[in-house]
């Protein structure tokens, strides 16, 4: 099961994070440090995985990968594949890369709820359902659509009544 | 007009252009991103906080502002930051009409709360409303809530739609209804029980993803009961071969790999269906091979299925055949340049040496080359790996690199795990009872305080009681080797206390030690140790200064134990040498204190008492205080001794007990000289003082058997009874844990002899070292050395991002420079503009292949033009096709004097150069904190 996803920079910021194991918010930083701690520690060019069961319990891994000014961090346990997880930050980087054109950390910074969008369709419930990246785009664009109809609707004649009304 | 123009900057800014946020949002992000302290950064999102407090609980705010709101919450309380006084509007927006708004609410809900909260209960009526809607968007995000909020209680209010959306038409809402009642399961097994029949309709489904998701349940309900679905191998097996076969839809591919991530599940499942079971496992023969011979070691998720091909073979009934293909992968991973790949290769090898350990030799020397990598990861699985093949043969070399590496750690996690593993191979394998004395002090030296205390009172009881075997004069010169290496230790400055523990029980360091209330105990105990048996030897001792102040010291102090001890310590030396002997017998630390529960030496006394007229009974409490008060009156001069030495102290006031304790100590004989009486076994508390007394061979010459039952007879741990020598009487074996294989002492010890041998004939010059240490760590018949090259381990990895890198540089550079310095600062108001679907001049796809290198950022740096904005073609690079704009009216705003953005339909390079204009104004352009924050995350 994966425990947790950790989007941070490598400034130790976080930009996402997602937990489907319960985690008590007050807790959620000391974890961010942590993990950053152990990721900043390490040379480049070396695995990317790394065993954190000193931060999250026994038996709990995490893959990690540092693209440009962001570390992508997957949690899980001895349940999981980790190469897979490994290919499964790429799903998630790539389908990202789609979303936004080109992704930058600006984008992740700025579009967090997208993120999390596009982490729902992938992962639920800590189990991976979805993993090509295509199909998470259809479903990323097609909740777009629906929400952009559902939004100007609502939008137009409320702020044209708010201007009329002044 | 001007309303036209608001309107559509409305619409503008309505469908989130730029980069979704309004300018308030944006600020945000900029002024935490220069922060210069952890401080400021607080004060900022505190302010921010304050104001979303009040907009949030403003009535007026427009609803599609609300949303925003929310996240900017979700944002702060992601930095760390209390938001909960939002989490009720959260729970409100999800009773929300409009999509986006619910699923913001959803959002926000699933991120703040968990099933325990209280606001839950709000939620559950609208997940419930929410799964019977007709929009299939709120279905799913109900569904996915449902994953996250529903707890146990809740789980049959939604139970019934759950199920009823297994067979929705959409397959995204089959596919999370799965993993909703996959979740409820897990949340509460009982209360879903009776649905589990329908993951097996599932597996039918006609989606392959949906069939995929059921696997994830599938998985979790085989592990915990792999027999009632012994008949679902056939089934998993055949959708395998179709998997491998290609039968899917090419949609599914991914790497050019047919649906990967369902293999490996399927894979994980047939490993725990086919365990131990050799039908079952028969069926999975054929596909595994197909799986070897078609796989990819080029792609990392070719990789990947191998590595779970390897598992399930290394768990199913082991097949020759398949069990070569997988020792061949496991070296291909291991010869392989990528760390990852060798962490997975270790891993594997791990795993197919507990079928086959002759497969470990063939690769001793990547196991080697492994353990000295830089990657702590590696080093970490490497040593495990090593634990898991430790023999009697390899403990030394496993134990000592493992010590080495354990100095190391900083990490005290880990540092626990390494030295109780230490602790433990050396307890188990240990060949000679020298070694295994120094190998404790290593490890007592370096992560001391990590150990656990048992550890310790083994250590100290194994060097008191010798091993057991008749030779006398071993043990003595095991003990002053013991001796010496202690006095070395003692000299160093800084020792964790348990290891001082240890070496107080046999020396006076109390003085270097103050602080410590254990430590002093066990340094009074030595001194007293020492006195006592000064005394019994009929020597005059002349009581040290130092020795006398601290005693002094002790005696008024704090703590009973530590003053009792004192007084202990200056009525034995008023001893004479008759009633030393008696209260401290020199050998006889680890006898085991009888104890009399009937009180049966007081017999005569009672008698006498019922004479003078006593009353027969006297409650327990009462009774404690007059036996003992009047007792030691009435006890001859042994008995007054006995009170020197009083070991109820040492123990929870028990009442009865002290009287019979000492009775028994003075009772055992003397026949050793060496100094080792040991209070602090009794301090280990009343397991071991109410102890059976197990027959140790002196203590039989004393007869007092008395009935001790009902009590533990643990002694030591159990490896070490398992070890000791057969020989010895079953008594002993409980006591005696220092009773290490003297057998095995010999046996390996010739091991080592041909090992050494063996060695020297195999050694080539450049990895003889290497080599060495490979013979010693897997036997003497790996001769052979298979060297391998190293060299190519740190060839670059070409990356395909110069591709990019060239679209970059074809931007011109003075353009820019053009560009910026005009732009007043534009409102991001008017840069809110739709990113609508642009094709890419390049397939970001294509590019992405082979970017999986962290390093792969590093080329673009170096292409580009060195110029005083070095960065910019990377900007360019970035934004060159990323905002294609189509916003109506907002592109000339008068009253702004914004007039960059007119240029929207134009070339690409444009909108570049306007995004990162909009970026410098918000602030988070290159930063000197972030200089690099631009760079596109994929190169």
């Amino acid at each position: 099961m994966i425990q947790a996803v950790m989007v941070m920079s490598t400034q130790g910021k976080p930009r996402l994070l997602k937990f489907y194991s319960f985690q008590p918010p007050e807790k959620h930083q000391d974890l961010v440090r942590g993990v950053f701690q152990l990721l900043s520690a390490r040379p480049d060019s070396v695995s990317n995985f790394v065993q954190a069961d000193a931060i999250f319990g026994p038996g709990v891994k995490l893959v990690y990968k540092h693209l440009a000014t962001l570390y992508f961090v997957f949690v899980f346990d001895s349940s999981e594949n980790e190469l897979a997880m490994l290919d499964l930050v790429q799903v998630f980087v790539e389908t990202l890369d789609k979303c936004f054109k080109n992704v930058c950390e600006l984008d992740v910074v700025f579009n967090f709820n997208k993120l999390h969008t596009i982490l729902d369709e992938m992962i639920l419930g800590g189990q991976v359902i979805e993993t090509s990246s295509e199909q998470i785009m259809r479903s990323v664009e097609e909740i777009a659509r629906l929400e952009k109809q559902s939004n100007t609707t609502s939008l137009i004649p409320k702020s044209i009544s708010e201007r009329f009304s002044r | 007009m001007e309303q036209l123009r608001t309107i559509g900057r409305e619409l503008a800014m309505g469908s989130q252009g730029g980069w979704g946020q309004s300018k308030e949002f944006l600020d945000l992000v900029k002024s935490i991103g220069e922060a210069r302290s952890k401080a400021e950064e607080d004060r900022i999102i505190s302010r921010e906080l304050e104001h979303l407090k009040r907009r949030l609980a403003d009535p007026d705010v427009q609803r599609r502002k609300m949303k925003e709101l929310l996240l900017r919450l979700v944002y702060a309380e992601m930095l760390g930051h209390d938001a909960s006084f939002g989490h009720i509007h959260a729970v409100k927006m999800t009773h929300d009409e409009s999509l986006p708004l619910k699923r913001t609410g959803y959002l926000a809900v699933a991120l703040f709360l968990d099933e325990r909260h209280d606001l839950v209960i709000l939620v559950v009526n609208t997940i419930q409303k929410d799964l019977r809607s007709d929009n299939y968007l709120i279905v799913c995000a109900a569904l996915t809530a449902a994953c996250r909020l529903i707890g146990e209680e809740a789980i049959p209010a939604v139970l019934p739609q759950v199920v009823e959306l297994l067979t929705h038409p959409k397959e995204a809402v089959r596919k999370k209804a799965v993993m909703a009642l996959h979740r409820f399961y897990q949340r509460s097994p009982s209360s879903v029980s009776h649905l589990v029949s329908n993951f097996r309709k599932r597996l039918c489904d006609n989606d392959p993803g949906v069939m995929g998701a059921t696997l994830c349940p599938l998985y979790d309900l085989i592990l915990e009961d792999p027999n009632s679905y012994k008949d679902l191998v056939v089934s998993f097996v055949n959708i395998l071969k179709q998997i491998v076969e290609r039968r899917l839809p090419t949609s599914y591919d991914y790497h050019q790999m047919p649906a990967p991530f369902i293999q490996i599940k399927l894979l994980k499942i047939l490993a725990v269906l086919g365990s131990g079971d050799k039908q079952a496992s028969g069926h999975m023969y054929t596909v595994l091979g197909d799986i070897f011979r078609k796989g990819d070691t080029a792609s990392n998720i070719g990789n990947a299925i191998l590595y779970e091909c390897i598992c399930c073979i290394s768990s199913i009934f082991p097949n020759p055949k398949m069990l070569d293909a997988a020792a061949e992968t496991t070296s291909k991973f291991l010869k392989s340049d990528s760390h990852n790949l060798k962490y997975m290769g270790i891993d594997a090898l791990g795993r197919l040496i507990k079928i086959n350990p002759d497969i470990a030799e063939e690769h001793q020397l990547l196991v080697i080359d492994c353990l000295e990598d830089p990657d702590d990861t590696l080093k970490r699985k490497t040593f495990e790996l090593l634990y898991k093949m430790t023999k009697s043969t390899n403990v030394e070399v496993i134990v000592d690199r493992m010590i080495e590496y354990m100095i190391n750690i900083t990490d005290h996690h880990y540092k626990t795990e390494i030295a109780s593993r230490c602790v433990e191979l050396a307890e188990q394998f240990a060949p000679s009872n020298q070694w295994f004395i120094q190998t404790m002090n290593k490890v007592f030296e370096h992560a001391g305080d990590l150990v656990n205390i048992r550890v310790a009172h083994n250590l100290m009881r194994l060097i008191a009681e010798g091993f057991g075997e008749e030779d006398e004069g071993a043990d003595s010169q095991l003990r002053s080797s013991a001796v010496d290496s202690y006095l070395r230790i003692v000299g160093e400055p800084k020792l964790p206390s348990s290891f001082l523990q240890i070496i107080c029980w046999l020396y006076d360091v109390a003085e270097a030690h103050p602080t410590d209330d254990t430590v002093r105990a066990y340094a009074i105990s030595a001194i007293l140790k020492i006195f006592a048996f000064e005394i019994a030897l009929g020597r005059k001792m002349d009581m040290l200064p130092e020795c006398q102040s601290l005693l002094d010291e002790l005696s008024a102090s704090h703590s009973t134990d530590l003053q009792q001890r004192a007084y202990e310590l200056q009525a034995l030396l008023g001893l004479d040498k008759q009633a030393v002997e008696n209260v401290m017998p020199s050998d006889a630390s680890c006898e085991d204190i009888e104890i009399d529960r009937n009180l049966s030496f007081l017999n005569g006394y009672v008698q006498q008492a019922f004479e003078n007229g006593a009353a027969p009974y006297i409650p327990e409490s009462e009774r404690s205080g007059a036996i003992s008060v009047s007792n030691y009156r009435a006890q001859d001069q042994q008995e007054t001794s006995a009170h020197a030495l009083r070991f109820e102290a040492y123990e929870l006031p028990k009442p009865s007990l002290p009287l019979a304790a000492s009775q028994a100590s003075i009772s055992t004989l003397t026949t050793d000289l060496v100094p080792v009486p040991e209070p602090s076994h009794y301090k280990e508390g009343n397991q071991m003082s109410r102890s059976q007394p197990s027959g140790d061979s002196l203590s039989g010459e004393f007869g007092v058997k008395l009935r001790l039952d009902g009590v533990h007879k643990k002694w030591g741990r159990p490896t070490y009874s398992s070890s000791s020598t057969p020989s010895s009487t079953s008594g002993q074996q409980a006591t005696n844990g220092g009773s290490i294989s003297e057998v095995g002492q010999s046996t390996s010890s010739q091991a080592r002899e041909s090992l050494y041998g063996s060695k020297r004939q195999q050694g080539t010059e450049v990895s003889a070292e290497k080599q060495r240490l490979a013979a010693s760590l897997f036997g003497s018949s790996a001769a052979k050395a298979d060297r391998r090259g190293q060299a190519g381990r740190k060839t670059a990895k070409e990356s395909s991002s110069t591709e990019k890198v060239a679209i970059a540089n074809a931007t011109p550079q003075p353009a820019k420079e053009q560009v910026i310095p005009s732009a007043p600062p534009p409102d991001l108001l008017d840069l809110g503009e739709t990113v609508s679907s642009n094709p890419t001049s390049a397939d970001p796809f294509t590019q992405l292949e082979g970017l999986l290198g962290p390093a792969s950022a590093s080329p673009v740096l170096s292409e580009t033009p060195a110029s005083s904005a070095s960065k910019t073609p990377d900007l360019m690079s970035i934004f060159s096709d990323d905002v294609q704009t189509g916003v109506t009216g907002g592109t000339t705003e008068p009253s702004l004097g914004v007039n960059v953005v007119s240029a929207k339909k134009g070339p690409s390079l444009q909108d570049a150069l306007q995004k990162d204009a909009v970026a410098r104004q918000v602030g988070v352009t290159p930063t000197r904190n972030n200089p690099i924050l631009f760079k596109d995350l994929l190169g």
